[in-house]
Parts: structure tokens; sequence; C-alpha cells
């Protein structure tokens, strides 16, 4: 105790510490019925952090070449004390974070916080959220296994569908035109370099406006009631995070990731080619799009739409004009609702098709 | 001294410490860009490969072989010809099957299906699929791309 006053004191004295110390005592968390849901962007963070953890460890092993990369995580996998354990956790935090993300997402926008001022703290919130998926996109294919390596050919051909920019995004994802050894460099350096620190910084800033201006209480409460945020809030937030950790280890240890089969170029895409759960709802509204609408292309079409989709999801805070006057509009809630219940219905659906072919 | 100047010394020196902004950056920029880009030219350009051995395929089966970068395959069809495809479908560039049963070539991604002649029977390809000329010399079956 004494040597941690004597730090506390060290410090203090060099640095302005009291500035600190004063967001973290003055802040508070709104109390009221939906309080819940303000620790869902605590255990996305978490989440993130674990990320970051064992994908440090990963990175001592895996090779990022055609030929080793699958051989590199077997080797993890089955010659690395505990690399079973590292990659599972990696694989099985990657679902999770989405997971977390998603629900972080989507609650934050029934509860409405991002009405002014808070409108970019939604927009890091949203493009955090695609930095997520890009890393989740990139990562799939590292362990280049069939599925993996298949997934990516398709999900890049996607890519390729956009006018003008599409193929320039394909060309410079695939490092060429075909997805082959250098496609897999490039994702090896999104997924370890760019995108982390694109994660870094959205992160940071998303933080740093939530300090700011603390925490949004819904429209529909009324009472002032709150609870500092330290350490009342941060210590129920600690059991949240002892909880997520708890489930990525039961998980992890309980249904470790499996690696399939090495990718073959030259061999058939087999039957089930399937890309990452959050990307089904997409996948599988491909599948079903005529292969041509109104003289367009059908997947051209698909893809514009998703496009617009993804601007409208940023744009929130500004398209929800009642909101920004302090009022609810039940076409805002129903429009939310109708998006959220297609994304989950498709996924639905495209898991169903999956087990039932 | 003029008394209806345009151009004042201040907004003069402005405008060229903006434009010297903008050049730098552009001069940084322009570089990454490039050095981001693919380097072209490292694929090579097949036009044509034996693709099998004349008896290697029995009647109503295929094998995909390699053209340069992409897969090929090869179909002896139940009327006994000889065909050849590209065996990348057009719909989103998975690579196709021969389903013996239906005597139909077969995408599962997303459940395309061509017929013998790479014509679309059904599914969301939009194109056929590419045909290649087929060759027998010898012991070997050659596969080409028709000359443009
Ligand atoms: S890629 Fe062949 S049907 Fe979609």
């Amino acid at each position: 105790m004494k040597l941690f006053a004597g730090l506390r004191a060290f410090f203090r004295e060099r640095y302005q510490l009291g500035a600190l110390a004063d967001l973290a005592t003055h802040k508070t968390v709104p109390l009221h019925r939906h309080t819940f849901w303000y620790y869902w962007g605590g255990m996305t963070l978490l989440l993130i952090g674990i990320q970051f953890a064992s994908g440090v460890l990963l990175l001592l092993y895996y090779r990022p070449s055609a030929q080793e990369a699958f051989e590199s995580v077997r080797f993890i996998m089955t010659k690395v004390q505990f690399g079973w354990l590292v990659r599972s956790v990696h694989a099985w935090a990657a679902h999770l974070v989405i997971f977390c993300a998603m629900i972080h997402l989507a609650s934050t926008f029934f509860l409405k916080a991002y009405r002014p001022p808070r409108e970019l703290t939604w927009v890091t919130g949203v493009l955090l959220f695609f930095v997520l998926l890009g890393l989740g996109f990139t990562g799939y294919l590292l362990p280049r296994n069939t599925l993996a390596f298949f997934a990516t050919k398709v999900g890049t051909e996607i890519a390729g569908v956009v006018p003008i920019v599409g193929p320039i995004v394909q060309m410079m994802l695939r490092g060429g035109s075909d997805v082959t050894d250098v496609t897999l460099t490039r994702f090896f350096w999104l997924h370890i370099a760019v995108l982390p620190l694109a994660l870094l910084g959205v992160v940071g800033l998303h933080l740093v406006m939530i300090q700011l201006q603390g925490m949004s209480k819904p429209l529909s409460v009324k009472t002032d009631r709150a609870m500092p945020f330290f350490p009342h809030f941060f210590l129920r937030d600690l059991v949240g995070w002892a909880v997520v950790l708890g489930v990525v280890l039961c998980i992890s240890v309980y249904w470790p990731a499996t690696l399939g089969t090495k990718a073959d170029p030259f061999a058939p895409t087999p039957a089930g080619i399937a890309p990452e759960w959050y990307f089904l709802w997409m996948f599988q509204t491909l599948k079903l799009f005529p292969s041509h609408v109104l003289g367009l292309e059908g997947e051209l079409v698909a893809v514009a739409l998703t496009g617009v989709a993804g601007l409208v999801v940023l744009l929130v805070p500004w398209l929800d004009r009642p909101a920004r006057q302090g009022r609810t509009h039940w076409l805002v809630w129903a429009a939310g609702l109708i998006g959220m219940t297609y994304v989950v219905g498709m996924t639905g659906y495209a898991l169903w098709i999956g087990h039932h072919p | 001294m003029c008394p209806k100047q345009f151009l004042t010394r201040r907004a003069f020196l402005r405008s060229l410490l903006k434009g010297g902004v903008l050049a730098l950056l552009g001069a940084t920029l322009y570089p990454i860009l490039r050095y981001l880009y693919p380097v072209k030219g490292a694929e090579s350009v097949v036009t044509s490969v034996a693709a099998a051995k004349v008896d290697e395929l029995a009647v109503n089966t295929a094998k995909i072989f390699r053209f340069g970068n992409r897969p090929g395959m090869l179909v002896h069809t139940p009327q006994g010809e000889l065909k050849a495809f590209s065996a990348v479908c057009t719909h989103l560039n998975c690579t196709v099957q021969y389903d013996e049963d239906a005597s139909v070539i077969w995408c599962a991604c997303h459940n395309g299906k061509f017929d013998l002649n790479g014509q679309v029977i059904s599914g969301p390809p939009p194109k056929p699929l590419e045909s290649y000329q087929v060759n027998v010399r010898g012991d070997d079956v050659i596969v080409s791309k028709a000359s443009v």
C-alpha cells in the first residue's frame, strides 16, 4: 500500500493526473430499466483486447505464404503447447466481438443514443463495426483452408461488381486478377497492420467522445438517477468482463476451432461454401437474387442495396429527424425493426439451408 | 502604385503556400498509391496446354486441369465428344464441377448449372462458361484458347 501511495505521489507531482481522475470520478452512468445495454460496449472493448493479445501470440508461429500458411496453423494447433487454445480463443473471440458489437449497435439504435450532440459517437461506432467486419473477412483467409479460399474468391468477386471503383478495389485486395499467394500477403498485411491501426484510432476516438459527453439517456427515461462510473459501474463492468472471458475460454476448450482441409485452387469448389455467419445474410440475398433485375445484373443491384444500407446506418443520426427534436417516431422504430428482422431472418434461413440442403 | 490591385502580396503568398502544401501532399501520396497497386505482368499468359491423355477420361466424366493460373474443365460427354471450358463460374468465380448423374456442369456455390455447351441452364450465372478448343495430338488432348 505504501508503495502504491508512493507511486501515486510520484506521478501526481509530475503529471496533471488530477484532470484524468476528475473525469473518472465525475462520470456517471444513468440508472434506469435499460441500463443493462450499457454493458455491451465494454464487453466489445474487452473482446478487442483479447483479439490483440491472442493475435500477437499467433503471430509468433504463423507464416503468411500460400505454401506454409495452412501448415503453420496446423503446427500451432498440434505441436505448440496450448497453441490450439490460443487459436481457438482468437477464432471464437472474433465471432463474439462482432456479436457484441452488433448488440451494442442495435441497442444504441433503439435507445436513440445517437441524438445530438452524440452523432459522431455513433459514426465512429459504425466505422468501428465496419473495421471489425474487415478484420473478420481478412482473418478468415489466413489459415488458407478450402472454405476460406473459396469464400475469399467469392467475396472479392462481389467487390468487383461495383462499377468503376469495384475492379480497382478487387485488384488491390487480390493483388492481381485472381486469388493467389499475393492475396494472402495482402490480407495478412491488412489483418495485422492496417486494420488494427485503424481500429485503435477509431476506438480511441469513440472512447474519448464518450468520456467528454457522458452517457446518453433514452428519451423515455425521465429520472435523473445515476451511479458513479468509478468504482460502481466499473466494478460491474469487471464482472461482465470476467463472464465474457470465462465464456470465451469455455467455448474454446469444449469446441476448439477446426482447420478443415488445405485449399487446392485446382479442385472444384465443394458444396457448402459459406462466409462467416455475419456475412451470411448478404450471401443469402445474393443467392436469392435473380440474375437480372430491370436489365441490370442481379449482383450489382444486391451489392448496391447493401451499400445503401450501410450508408443509411452511418447517417442514422441525421436521417432520424424527429429524434433531433427530442421526439420518437414509430417509422424509425419500424425501419430499424424491419432491417434487423431481415438480417436475422436471412442469416437464420442461410444457416437452415446449410444444414438441410 | 496602382489603386485597383486584385492580387495583394498576402493573397499571393497564401495561395503559393496552399499550392505548395497540396503539391507536397500529392508528391507523397502518389508514390504510395502506386506502391500499393499490384505489380503487373507477373501472371503468365498461357494459350494452350496438354490437359489430359486421350484415354484418361471415361465417357461421362470430367477433369479439372491447370490452364495457366486458372482451372479449366475437360469433359468427355455421354455422346463421346471431348469438350473444354473454363472451370471458373461466370457468377462469382467458384470452380465448377461435373455432375455425372445429370450430365451437367454444376457450381456448388450458388447452384448454377451449365449444359455441355457451357450455356447456363439455371441459377445465377449471367454468362455461359468460356469454351476452349480441343485437339487431339498423338496421345495428348490439347486445349487451347481460340486465338483472337
Ligand atoms: S459462383 Fe457459381 S453459381 Fe455463384
